[in-house]
């Protein structure tokens, strides 16, 4: 009974908020280009679930593509930063760059560099994805335990069975935990470079939705793009914690790393 | 002793640090023999242990273990302070590491590990993940690992420190028993009098800043040994002697 009431606290709250927003706009009687209420949103993402659809596959595909790119990368770059210390002290500083810069103050000039729209958000969007994949994945190679790495040096495991056996299953926790955080920031990396680089391309993505619609002052059609992208965010959050759990099995209960 | 499987002759050891660890170290085990080390924390015991085991080099002398001289090694167990079971594998994967290390399958290894398991307890807990044990159990497994490859030496360094001491003496006699099962020579490090006189054939008495060996006391006591011998007055009149030892070592230090 505890756990159902748990459960349905978060949902009731959620309900309610959305029940006062509905009650708010029409009895105070505000405009839908100000403020539209979700029956209205809701009306609009119905009537225009066919282009929305397509927009919202576009940036889905920048987000997993990204965020694969970032996860070979990461683990590719964590791989040789755990191998190699100087390697690691060399590079980091670029890595750290690369993490600070703010992708919507770089967006500009990848579009001049990048010819293909697709490519240049492509990128952006790796850029915000990467970083939490090789921090955590470099801390995750070296946080093996003393005593476990004599127990692979007494029976002289060769290096192959030390990353198998022991490096990767210690990095693993932190790899998931690494792999949760990107997937949001993917997201918000694909929207916000679409949002920089605007409608060029042939397809186009939720912001350019958003853009398009903000121009043509068509609120509920910007509050139904945002609801796919608020779902779609919350769709991806659950998926990676899911697949946390699963990757972790039993021996990790919180499925990260403390 | 010629017929030494172990020996230490007048080894240093020198950290990095500059911290002495051990100073002209030099002692035998004979093969089969259940010999303890004694001593004050700081002292080198564990020092000894690693050095045995080859994870570790010495600065000076010359050790001379089956790790040294097996390149191929699977004939030295060590059970460390703390159980350092892979947390994601269950036990029956824990105590097949030694073996999967050294190219033995899953199948061909379990005969010897169900075996290993049941005579020590742990037959209910073959799939039982770590965390799901207790720290006796946790610590079973550990010598189970380490008892896995019929190692000729089984190095032990405090493995029993952080256990409540019925569950302490428990594995005490359990350790006795797998000895006495299998042979195998025992070197085991505890700062414990008591726990050092009830296992031992020998003992090793160290001191410590710089660690060395200081005395060496007999526990003529055969084994397997009789049931009351730990309240017995021959007990209690080597722990005097070993705690003698252990008091005149400690006062050399400061």
């Amino acid at each position: 009974m505890k756990r159902f009431a748990d459960a349905m606290l978060p949902a009731v709250v959620l309900v309610g908020l959305l029940v006062a927003w509905e009650v708010l706009v029409r009895v105070a009687e505000i405009p839908h280009y100000t403020l539209p209420a979700p029956s209205l949103v809701l009306q609009t993402l119905w009537a225009n679930a066919a282009s929305l659809a397509g927009s919202w596959w576009f940036t889905l595909k920048i987000t997993f593509g990204a965020l694969a790119l970032a996860v070979a990368g990461g683990v590719l770059v964590a791989s040789v930063f755990a191998l190699s210390r100087p390697l690691e002290r060399a590079f980091l500083p670029v890595a750290v760059m690369l993490q600070v810069t703010p992708v919507v103050a770089v967006a500009p000039l990848i579009l001049i560099y990048v010819e293909s729209t697709t490519a240049a958000l492509l990128l952006c969007t790796w850029i915000t994805a990467f970083f939490p994949i090789l921090s955590n994945t470099v801390l995750g190679l070296r946080a093996a335990e003393p005593g476990h790495r004599d127990l692979f040096r007494l029976y002289r495991a060769t290096p192959w069975q030390r990353l198998r056996l022991l490096l990767v299953p210690t990095a693993l926790p932190y790899f998931a935990a690494g792999l949760k955080i990107s997937g949001g920031l993917s997201l918000i990396g694909a929207v916000t470079a679409e949002m920089v680089a605007g409608a060029a391309g042939r397809e186009t993505g939720l912001a350019s939705r958003i853009l398009e619609a903000s121009f043509r002052t068509e609120t509920p059609k910007m509050f139904a793009a945002l609801v796919l992208l608020v779902l779609t965010g919350v769709a991806i959050f659950w998926l990676f914690d899911r697949l946390s759990r699963a990757l972790l099995g039993r021996w990790h209960p919180t499925g990260s790393p403390n | 002793m010629p017929d030494a499987l172990i020996s230490l002759s007048s080894v240093d050891k020198r950290f990095a640090s500059g911290t002495v660890a051990l100073q002209s170290a030099s002692l035998e085990v004979r093969a089969g023999e259940f010999v303890s080390l004694l001593g004050p924390s700081g002292c080198g015991k564990s020092t000894v242990l690693r050095l045995v085991a080859g994870l570790d080099q010495p600065t000076a002398g010359r050790v001379d273990a089956p790790a040294w001289r097996d390149p191929a090694q699977a004939r030295t167990g060590f059970v460390f302070q703390d159980a350092t079971l892979l947390p994601w594998a269950d036990v029956f994967d824990n105590v097949w590491l030694p073996l999967r290390l050294a190219g033995v399958s899953r199948a061909e290894a379990a005969p010897r590990i169900g075996a290993l398991l049941a005579s020590m307890g742990l037959a209910d807990f073959v799939h039982a993940m770590p965390s799901e044990l207790s720290g006796g159990m946790r610590m079973r497994v550990a010598i189970a690992r380490a008892r896995v490859t019929r190692p000729e030496a089984l190095l032990m360094d405090e493995p029993f420190a952080a256990l409540d001491e019925i569950t302490r003496q428990r594995l005490n006699a359990e350790l006795l028993d797998a000895w006495q099962a299998e042979p195998m020579a025992v070197m085991f490090v505890t700062h414990s009098v008591v726990e050092a006189v009830f296992l031992s054939q020998r003992v090793l008495v160290m001191g410590a800043r710089p660690g060395r060996i200081v005395d060496v006391v007999e526990i003529d006591e055969p084994h397997p040994r009789p049931p009351g011998f730990r309240t017995s007055p021959r007990f209690a009149e080597l722990c005097r002697r070993l705690s003698a030892s252990l008091e005149a070592a400690m006062a050399g230090a400061a």
